[in-house]
């Protein structure tokens, strides 16, 4: 899995921006210039929380559950679809991060902020059993991180 | 190309609240077939928003988003009748953009 | 054993040693939690790819007769999709036949568009690997009801005995466990692991509740399900043999429960575990 993601990302950069269009097909909307911040691929195939603050740079981040708002639902009846909300008041937010402790990968997602939008994000996200989902938040160069426990019901029965 | 997103966008005291559905199987990588045989990861990896040209959110997804996934967030500055375009590409090459107007 | 097997002995073993009304407290707390959980998600359900899907496959020409589906008639009229799902099922005199919406969709895309019946009842729910046309276009049709109260007539004597079927069927023991509709959907304040069953019988909240979210996006399977699947799956719970697709029993069955929920507002289509 990993060596496709790595070929195709290499692929992509070897040839340049017409080599993106090309590989996201001639109907898609993405102009070479727009070729789309590169997938944190060492982020994201992280196995534990430590890893993948070190691969964001986030080494040893304040832990702030006053700054950081993390909405999550204390019991999930299905872990495969969580939601997660994210927002702080924090100044001049960069970056906010999601993680799930549990979860083979941990990393679920990575939202950059550019001026203007609001340091606010909601998503879903799946979670294998029982953790902690972590919030992370990049504010004028310094991690702050926050986390919550969700407990997911024996699901996947489909009754 | 991936199949169509579902995108509301409106603007309330000058925040735009965007909310997103894409339609994607977001496979983990670590399921399988009923006959043993893993289903290979596939997923998006990376999402863009923008407002008349303007990128207004990046993210980047690993495979513990879920299935459909699902994107709220705002911005300031955004006008009804101002477009709003997100696009997102996934681990395989596929990709897909979709625009809407911001309602009042 | 393969996970599903083992999720059925749980549930099996859960409701035959547990069927009990659970410490009211408890009971209380977590429900307002799984409550909690399911009004975060409410937001943005992707059943609605479904009705977009349904949509196209209403509109669009097809099968061998390259018809569309505009000229079906749900009961309100060729064509008319708006708050049909709200009356349904009702008696067809062409068929000469009680229908609920699918089994109504099966003649119109047999008798419109050519396409033979068992091509679309093989395989009528949709999988991982393939949607289903005809649980795509239930699901259109029914989002075209939402917010219309449920008005099911039963003056049509066909439609009052597919009730009195119906009800029948709900409350009718058989099968390997000596299983009813009714053993889990008949008392109030019971539940299997997390869930709150909803009591169908006594309960008209219950029952409207539970009717009017049908089809229904499931997160567990990350597809949406038509109440002909729910009936099935409820049969096949029961470990009662599978009932044909759109069946008479199933339009029964359906018959009786769309009567109950009379009166409430559709909700659907609905976002559920």
């Amino acid at each position: 899995m990993n060596k496709e993601i790595d070929l195709g990302r290499r692929k992509a950069l070897s040839t340049g921006g017409i080599g993106l269009l090309a590989l996201f097909g001639g109907a898609s909307l993405l102009r070479p210039g727009e070729a789309l911040a590169e997938w944190n691929q060492k982020a994201f195939t992280s196995k534990a929380v430590e890893e993948a603050l070190q691969s964001l740079g986030a080494t040893n981040p304040e832990e702030s559950s006053i700054f950081i708002r993390l909405t999550v639902p204390e019991i999930a009846e299905n872990g495969a679809v969580v939601p997660v909300g994210i927002s702080t008041s924090l100044p001049n937010v960069e970056q906010i991060a999601i993680m799930v402790d549990k979860n083979p990968n941990v990393l679920a997602a990575v939202f950059t902020i550019p001026e203007g939008t609001a340091p606010e994000v909601t998503t879903r996200v799946k979670m294998g059993k029982t953790a902690h989902v972590v919030a992370l938040v990049k504010s004028e160069g310094k991690f702050y991180r926050t986390s919550k426990e969700v407990k997911v019901t024996a699901g996947g029965c489909g009754g | 190309m991936g199949k169509p997103m579902k995108i509301r966008a409106s603007v309330k005291e000058g925040m735009t609240e965007v909310k997103i559905l894409m339609q994607h199987d977001m496979e983990t990588g670590l399921r399988k077939e009923a006959d043993g045989t893993l289903i290979p990861a596939w997923f998006i990896t990376e999402v863009k928003a923008e407002y008349e040209g303007r990128t207004v959110l990046e993210a980047q997804f690993g495979q513990s988003i879920s299935k459909n996934p699902y994107l709220m967030f705002m911005f300031k500055g955004g006008s009804a009748g101002g477009k709003v375009k997100i696009s997102w590409v996934d681990n395989k090459g596929d990709s897909r953009s979709d625009e809407v107007t911001i309602s009042a | 054993m393969n996970t599903n097997q083992i999720c059925r002995a749980v549930m099996v073993l859960a409701l035959s040693t547990s069927l009990t009304a659970v410490a009211e407290e408890k009971a209380v707390t977590d429900s307002e939690r799984i409550e909690q959980y399911r009004e975060m998600i409410s937001d943005g359900n992707p059943a609605e790819f479904d009705e977009m899907r349904g949509e196209e496959l209403w509109k669009t020409p097809a099968g061998p007769k390259n018809a569309s589906l505009e000229q079906c008639d749900l009961g309100k009229g060729k064509g008319v999709v708006k708050g049909a799902y709200a009356e349904m099922p009702r008696y067809f005199k062409d068929t000469k036949m009680v229908q609920d919406l699918e089994s109504r969709l099966l003649t119109c895309m047999t008798t419109l568009q050519g396409i033979p019946e068992e091509q679309i009842t093989a395989k009528p729910f949709a999988s991982d690997k393939k949607d289903s046309d005809i649980s795509s276009l239930a699901t259109y049709v029914a989002g075209q009801s939402k917010g219309m109260k449920m008005k099911v007539s039963t003056k049509h004597p066909k439609v009052k005995e597919a009730y009195e079927i119906g009800k029948r069927i709900f409350n009718y023991r058989a099968g390997p466990y000596d299983f009813a509709c009714s053993t889990c959907h008949a008392t109030s304040g019971v539940r299997i692991r997390m869930q709150d069953l909803p009591n169908m019988r006594s309960s008209k909240k219950d029952a409207q509740t539970a009717y009017t979210s049908w089809p229904a996006y499931r997160v567990s399977q990350g597809l949406t399900r038509s109440f002909q699947w729910r009936l099935n799956d409820c049969f096949r719970q029961q470990r009662f043999p599978e009932p044909k697709f759109a069946s008479e029993a199933t339009i029964a069955l359906t018959t009786y429960l769309a009567v109950s929920a009379n009166g409430a507002k559709y909700a659907g289509p609905g976002l559920k575990r």
